[in-house]
Formats: structure tokens, C-alpha cells, sequence
């Protein structure tokens, strides 16, 4: 066990875990915020992605202690409101089905329009093929990612 | 004769407002419940869902109908305040808590697709009722005929006058007022809600990490535990020693339980960490020694002998096929898949003071009751079921050996448990769509239309067999205008765990018989659609949809150079969905670009979940069709992961149009039609591309070229 520091949606964060523990187990059963999602344990899923210094990763792969020191921002801490222009776009979308990837569909689509504010349709492939849905909301996300690039004032 | 009815009861709500129990017939599902769970027992009924009019204008809906995603929380509720005509922004939903004494019976599940199909009318009736007792309410205290009050967005309004009475301030005296039998509803024309595309209840709650699925819940003091399960099917613990898992930091306890050995821990991980470390000795049993090859084997085999249960019969199949040509045969494969549900198993399980409670997404909570009830060892009052949004099911979250195991240790450790399935879990420890083969045998007549057709089918199944058939492993292999049909079965009795998955036999039955048919077509030289329309004349509305997708996709236009068309079409749960996919061969492998879908389910609730389901459950069949596979290696499912069992991904989903027939006819089932038409659909297409027929699934055992 080992006291471990990061900023947790912009407020210092101290735990005390395993330092091997993934980051995913220490957000929701030790801090218990469970939006971020366990889908697969080997990052094959996506379900499970937060942003690290603001890129996107996958917290079912990264060992807690690699975040010390590091911005960590989960679903619930990206807007405060919930308002986060790619929310709002997949809201208007009406993207989600069961809903259980979406936390991490989410997340990898602020991460790229973060990255690139006008992505083509082959940046939003890269960059969601990652995340997989069960429920088959592709073309939704797709069209929500879209959405989010006009919310943000960008136009693609 | 139905013993079933719906019937409305009421009562005012012990919060103040009018409380309605509402009751369920099961319309449309009778047949399939009857087979499932008999019929209606004896005991009091009790009611399937409440409305709930408070006195302060919220209308709140206890939905008896899980949602496993594909939105009938919301479509649900669209109906009940299209005939209450209440205000949409006052209305809320929320899912019935199972509680013996108060629901029961096995309605108070969401299967088969008929959540649409079995609401529709009483939750019509239901919103009818309860807006004429508000009428006749307010008509009571202006002091005038209830025909001089009219109702728009919860309120009655005197029409003289245009006094407006709010439904929250007429609730307390509706509630005193018996229930009308045969309240008047809406001439659909008139419909402002019904058919509209409103945003779904749960959204926002999804898109900002808010929604409770089982796997979220948590309880003050709860622990955390993983079953380590023997992999071989039907094998069980000789010896263990845990002596290694409790060294693992934050394990509490290492227990046996009867489907295997429990790790509990302070956090999933060290659960986790701590089955690594178990050391135990597997009595593996008598299936070790099984594998793909041999079931292929003997599915196969079966294919080819006589005596098997006679599922289906008309006309003389044996003289016209004597009577025919050259008889035209062809066998065809599918393998065992797994539901790969996103959201791994998950079930929360408290005991304390004689009451046992679960918390699970489960998609019939009354199984879930019933198995907590056996695995608890409490009566069925002392046992609660509160059911939460659920992370993909497609069949799978019955409520059956993941809610049993909860309460196992939950019972054996003392504590609040939430029991976790990992990944390899879920893919090597579920109820797998059967494996099976069949053998078809046609013969065409002089001018080329089939004039006999045979299917022997061999699958697996999980029901017991009625005059020697499993209904659900026969169901869409011979839907076609034929004379002469014969379908036999065949049960291989295999020790792999099977059950419902999205669409059940027609997943597989699809596939073949809509492959087959296009083989005969080849032979008898004839157009694919062609053909289908002949086939399938005694249903206009599968017609309807053929010819809608089949002139949607341009059928027989000229495609863009390497692109090639298929088409395959079903008719199931009430609906009807035609398929055209266009696909083009890339390096050795089928890429689908885009598939066009027409569909015929009735009335429509709410567009956007047509749409949605229509989407979805046409990608689920596709990513089977694609690479779906399970296999069997030494009495085991060799995958364990998406690495190996991988689901279709962002880069590789086709353009999907969905064109949707209008239609005033009863509303049909959406959460299943799209899934068993694709791969046939595919199929064809690559038959067109490659001339190569390819008669077993999934699609990336071949190397195409």
C-alpha cells in the first residue's frame, strides 16, 4: 500500500491503494465514482477511458501509481453541468441505446475535438474505433461527433 | 381461452394523487409466455406497473418492462401520456422494484420483443381511464356534464368557460371515483405524441456517467467478489487451497461455494488478483475431452439421418422430389456465439434481518426473484429485486447463476457482496447461442420455381422438446410459398450451456433458408428478388418490404466498380425487415459499405428507437456473420477476450439507411428484427462478388478472393 497524488476533476486526490491497482478500480470502488466503466480489463474496449494530462486512456490498463502528480478528468468531471459541447451534441443525437460505453465514447470524442478541432471522417474512425458499443450506435456517435464539432464552433 | 386480462384497480396513493395498478394481458406474447412459464398460476394478481398522479402534477410511470437499451422506458411512457394527454416534461419513469407481495408473475420481464407489443393497448386503456376519472373529477367540482370538459397537456378544461383544473389538483378526488370499464381513447389521427421522435428518458443520464447500471451499485460496508468457476463445462472443485489468494492485499475471505470458489476482497482488483493466485484442483469431468471439431462433427452428421422430430410437413415432399430434376442440397453451419454484452454480469446481494436484497440489470426480475428465493433459502416476501438499467442483455441477463452466485456469498461471508464477472467470464461462462447445422434438400420445377424443400436441422437447445422438436431451433427455415415442405429435427444433446440470444433461432434459420433461397434462384435462373417475391406472395407485408428495400437500393442499377449487392429478408416478432447490403471484397476479406433496411413493425411509438433498434440489432448480426465464433477446445471456450471475440468497431460500420413502412396496423417487435437478415444479406453479396457460396459462418473462416 502506498499514499498515491493526482488532481481528480480539478481537486487534489490522495489514496491509499496498491500502487499496481488500475486506476479504473481505484475510481470506482475506492473513490466511487463509477461512471468510468470495466468492460474488458485489456484496454480492448474503451469503456473505461478518462483523460490523462488530456489525453485519452484507458483506466483499466494503467497502474494507479503511474497517474501521480497527474490531471485525471472522468466522465463526471468533464463538464460540470453536463454540458460539455460533445454531450450536448449527443444528447441532441439521442446517441445512446444501454448506454454503458457511451461514458467512454464520450471521452475519446472530447479527447480528439480537443486535438483536432475539425476532424475528417477518417480522424473520427482513429480516433473511436477504440471504443466499441455493443448496442451498434456507430452512426449515431458519428453523426454526434459531427454534431459536436458545430457546437463548438468549428465546422467540418 | 385467455385467462389473462388487463384490468385497472386504484386507489389513492398513500403520498396523496391517485395511484392506478395497472394489470397486465399479454397480448401478443401469450403463446411464448404459456410455453415458458405455463399458465397464469393461482393467488391474488397483483399489478404489473402504477401510474402515480400527484398533487403536485408529476405523473409518474413504475414501468413493470426493464429497458435493456433499446428504449422502451421511454416509448412506454410515450403511450400512457398520449391518452392521459399529460404534460411530457411532468412525466417520470421509473422500473417496479420486485416485491412478491406486492408483483409477480412472469410478465414483469422484457423479452421476446414484446415489450411495445404487450403494453401498447393496456397502457392506452390505462392513460384513457385514468384521464376520464380527472374529467369527471373536475366536471364534479365546476358542477357541470362531463362532456363539457375537454383535457390538453395535464389539465381538464371546462370548455365553456376555459377555467383550467391542473391534474395534480384533481388527483386526491379522482382517486375516490371507481374505474371506468371502457374509457374512450384517441382516434389515432389524432395522436401528438405517439409517432414522434421524442429524445429518450435516459439520455442524459448516459451521456454524463449518471445512470446506475447493476454493476455500479454500491452499499455502505459492501464487499467485492469474483467466482473462480471450472472451465470445463460440467466439471467441479476436487481440492483447493486459498492459503496464497488471502495473502493478496485487501482479500477478506476465500470461500467455496456450490458453483465454484469465491474470492471477496476490499475492491474488485484484489478479487481479481486474488483468483489469480487460487490454487485449485479441477475434477474436469466427463467433457474434457470435447471439442469444435467433434460437435461440428456430429452436428453434421445428424444432418444426414432420418428420425428426427417432425416439426413440419404440407403437401408431398418425397414424390416431388422423385417428380423433379436433379435434386438440388446443401448443408449449411453456425457456431456457438456468446452475448459479449458490454457490461459484464454484475449483481449486488444483501442479507440482513430475514429479508435478502439484489440489485441487478436483469431483464425478467421475476426470475431474478425466484432465483435469490432458491439460492437464499427465504420465502418469496423476504426477498426484494430492484432492477436497474443494464449494460446490453441481447437475451442474456435472465437472472439466473450470476444472481445465484451473489447471494451465495453474500450468504457465506456475512456482508454485502457485489459479485463481478470479468471478461473471460462473460465469454466462457454463458448461455451460448447453439451451434447447428442443417441440410436442405429442394427441387425445382420445370420452370425453375422450387416445387419442394426440405430442411434437417440439428441444435442444440435449452427447451424441452415438444413432439420431438425444439420450436425455437425450427422457427424460419421453411416460411415459403412452397408446396411441398418438410422439416425435421435433430437434438444433439451437447453439454454446452445454450439460451436466448438477440433473436434467437432465427439468428442462425435466417441466415440459411434466405441463403438457400438464393441458390435456387441461381439454378433456376432467376432473379434473387424475383424469386422472393414468389416465395413470400402470401405475406404482403414481407412483399412490402422486399420491393421498398429492394427500390431503395436500386436493385438491379449498375454499382461503382468491386461493389456488389445481396438481399435477404425475415418476417418475426411481429414485424418485417427486407435487407440489401452492398459489399465489395478487400485484401481477402468482405467489407459492407452499406446496407439499406426497410421495415414494417406496425404503428410506430417513437421513430428514433425504430431507427435505433433497426441499426443496432442489424450490427449485432453482423458481427457475428463477420467473425462471431466461439469454439470448444477440450470442454472449454477457447476465447477470453475482445482480442478473440471481437465485436464490429467504429471504422468498419456501414452506412445504414433504414426506411420505414407507415403503417396503422398493431404495433410489432424491433428489438430483434434487424440481426437475423444480415448475414444472408452479406452472404449474397459475396456469392455475387465471388461467385464463391459461402455456407457456414462466420464469414472470416474463408478466405475470399
Amino acid at each position: 500500500m502506498a499514499n498515491i497524488t493526482f488532481t481528480l476533476n480539478g481537486t487534489s486526490q490522495t489514496v491509499d491503494v496498491v500502487p499496481e491497482m488500475p486506476l479504473l478500480w481505484v475510481l470506482r470502488d475506492v473513490i466511487g465514482l463509477t461512471g468510468t466503466k470495466f468492460g474488458c480489463g485489456m484496454a480492448l474496449c474503451g469503456a473505461c477511458t478518462v483523460h490523462l494530462d488530456g489525453q485519452p486512456v484507458r483506466s483499466c490498463s494503467t497502474p494507479v501509481k503511474s497517474v501521480a502528480g497527474k490531471r485525471v478528468v472522468t466522465i463526471e468531471g468533464l463538464s460540470p453541468t453536463g454540458t460539455h459541447p460533445v454531450q450536448r451534441a449527443w444528447m441532441e443525437v439521442d446517441v445512446p441505446q444501454c448506454g454503458y460505453c457511451q461514458s467512454g465514447q464520450v471521452m475519446s470524442a472530447a479527447a480528439l475535438l480537443a486535438r483536432k478541432p475539425k476532424p475528417t471522417d477518417a480522424d473520427i474512425d482513429e480516433a473511436m474505433r477504440g471504443n466499441l458499443c455493443r448496442c451498434g450506435t456507430y452512426q449515431s456517435v458519428r453523426a454526434a461527433v459531427q454534431r459536436a464539432v458545430e457546437l463548438s464552433g468549428g465546422r467540418s | 381461452m385467455s385467462t389473462r386480462r388487463a384490468f385497472l384497480k386504484t386507489s389513492a396513493a398513500a403520498t396523496g394523487g391517485l395511484l392506478i395498478g395497472v394489470y397486465f394481458p399479454d397480448v401478443a406474447g401469450e403463446a411464448v409466455l404459456d410455453a415458458q412459464f405455463g399458465p397464469p398460476g393461482g393467488g391474488a394478481i397483483t399489478p404489473h406497473a402504477f401510474i402515480r398522479i400527484g398533487t403536485d402534477d408529476l405523473v409518474t410511470l413504475t414501468i413493470h418492462k426493464p429497458d435493456n437499451g433499446q428504449g422502451t422506458e421511454t416509448s412506454i411512457a410515450q403511450i400512457l401520456a398520449e391518452e392521459l394527454d399529460c404534460d411530457w416534461s411532468r412525466i417520470r419513469t421509473e422500473f417496479a422494484p420486485i416485491n412478491a407481495a406486492l408483483y409477480g408473475g412472469a410478465l414483469q420481464g422484457t423479452f421476446g420483443s414484446l415489450a411495445i407489443r404487450t403494453t401498447y393497448d393496456p397502457m392506452r386503456r390505462t392513460g384513457a381511464a385514468a384521464r376520464d376519472m380527472l374529467m369527471q373529477a373536475a366536471a364534479a367540482r365546476w358542477g357541470i356534464d362531463k362532456s363539457q370538459c375537454r383535457t390538453e397537456n395535464g389539465a381538464v378544461i371546462n370548455t365553456a368557460t376555459n377555467a383550467r383544473l391542473s391534474y395534480g389538483s384533481l388527483a386526491e378526488a379522482a382517486a375516490k371515483l371507481p374505474v371506468p370499464a371502457n374509457a374512450a381513447m384517441k382516434d389515432p389521427a389524432q395522436f401528438k405524441l405517439i409517432g414522434k421522435p421524442l429524445q429518450r428518458v435516459d439520455t442524459p443520464a448516459k451521456v454524463t456517467g449518471k445512470a446506475t447500471f447493476g454493476i455500479d451499485v454500491r452499499l455502505p460496508g459492501m464487499l467485492y467478489a469474483v467466482v473462480a468457476r471450472s472451465a470445463v463445462f460440467g466439471g467441479k472443485v476436487a481440492r483447493f487451497d486459498g492459503t496464497k489468494a488471502k495473502a493478496v492485499p485487501g482479500v477478506t475471505h476465500v470461500v467455496e461455494i456450490p458453483q465454484g470458489i469465491a474470492v471477496v476482497a476490499s475492491n474488485t482488483w484484489a478479487a481479481m488478483e486474488g483468483r489469480r493466485a487460487l490454487q485449485i484442483e479441477w475434477d474436469e469431468g466427463p467433457n474434457a475431452t470435447l471439442t469444435a471439431a467433434g460437435i461440428r462433427e456430429a452436428l453434421i452428421g445428424l444432418t444426414s439421418k432420418a428420425g428426427g422430430g417432425m416439426a413440419e410437413q404440407h403437401g408431398d415432399f418425397d414424390k416431388a422430389l422423385a417428380a423433379a430434376g436433379q435434386p438440388i442440397e446443401a448443408l449449411y453451419e453456425a457456431p456457438y456465439l456468446a452475448h459479449a454484452r458490454l457490461e459484464p454480469h454484475a449483481c449486488v446481494a444483501r442479507i440482513a434481518d430475514g429479508i435478502c436484497e439484489i440489485w441487478t440489470g436483469t431483464q425478467i426480475p421475476g426470475q431474478a426473484h425466484s432465483t435469490a428465493v432458491q439460492a437464499s433459502g427465504l420465502r418469496p416476501e423476504q426477498v426484494k429485486v430492484h432492477t436497474t438499467y443494464m449494460g446490453g442483455s441481447y437475451g442474456s441477463r435472465g437472472g439466473g447463476a450470476f444472481v445465484a452466485e451473489a447471494v451465495e456469498v453474500a450468504k457465506a461471508v456475512k456482508s454485502p457482496v457485489k459479485l463481478t464477472y470479468s471478461r473471460d467470464d462473460e465469454l466462457q461462462h454463458d448461455l451460448y447461442r447453439p451451434a447447428s447445422a442443417v441440410r436442405f434438400i429442394a427441387a425445382l420445377d420445370s420452370d425453375g420455381w422450387p416445387s419442394a424443400w426440405s430442411a434437417r436441422i440439428a441444435c442444440p437447445t435449452w427447451m424441452a422438446l415438444r413432439n420431438g422438436v425444439a420450436r425455437e431451433s425450427v422457427e424460419g427455415i421453411a416460411e415459403y410459398d412452397i408446396p411441398n415442405v418438410k422439416v425435421e429435427y435433430h437434438d444433439p444433446k451437447l453439454p454446452i450451456p445454450t439460451g436466448y440470444w438477440r433473436s434467437v433461432g432465427l439468428s442462425q434459420n435466417t441466415f440459411f433458408a434466405e441463403s438457400f433461397v438464393d441458390e435456387l434462384a441461381t439454378r433456376g435462373r432467376k432473379d434473387p428478388v424475383e424469386l422472393r417475391r414468389r416465395l413470400y406472395a402470401k405475406s404482403p407485408r414481407l412483399l412490402g418490404v422486399l420491393n421498398l428495400a429492394a427500390e431503395k437500393a436500386r436493385w438491379g442499377t449498375p454499382l461503382p466498380q468491386g461493389r456488389f449487392r445481396g438481399i435477404a429478408a425475415v418476417a418475426g416478432f411481429g414485424s418485417f425487415n427486407a435487407q440489401v447490403a452492398e459489399v465489395s471484397i478487400e485484401q481477402g476479406k468482405v467489407r459492407v459499405h452499406r446496407v439499406v433496411c426497410a421495415v414494417d413493425c406496425g404503428r410506430v411509438i417513437n421513430p428514433t428507437g425504430v431507427i435505433q433498434q433497426a441499426q443496432g440489432a442489424m450490427v449485432y448480426g453482423l458481427s457475428a456473420a463477420l467473425r462471431g465464433n466461439i469454439t470448444i477446445d477440450r470442454g472449454r471456450v477457447a476465447e477470453s477476450n475482445f482480442h478473440q471475440y471481437e465485436p464490429l468497431r467504429m471504422h468498419e460500420m456501414p452506412v445504414v439507411d433504414v426506411h420505414i413502412v407507415p403503417s396503422t396496423a398493431a404495433p410489432g417487435g424491433m428489438g430483434e428484427l434487424t440481426t437475423p437478415p444480415i448475414a444472408a444479406a452479406v452472404g449474397n453479396a459475396i456469392y455475387a462478388a465471388t461467385g464463391k457460396r459461402i455456407r457456414r459462418l462466420p464469414f472470416s473462416l474463408e478466405k475470399l478472393v
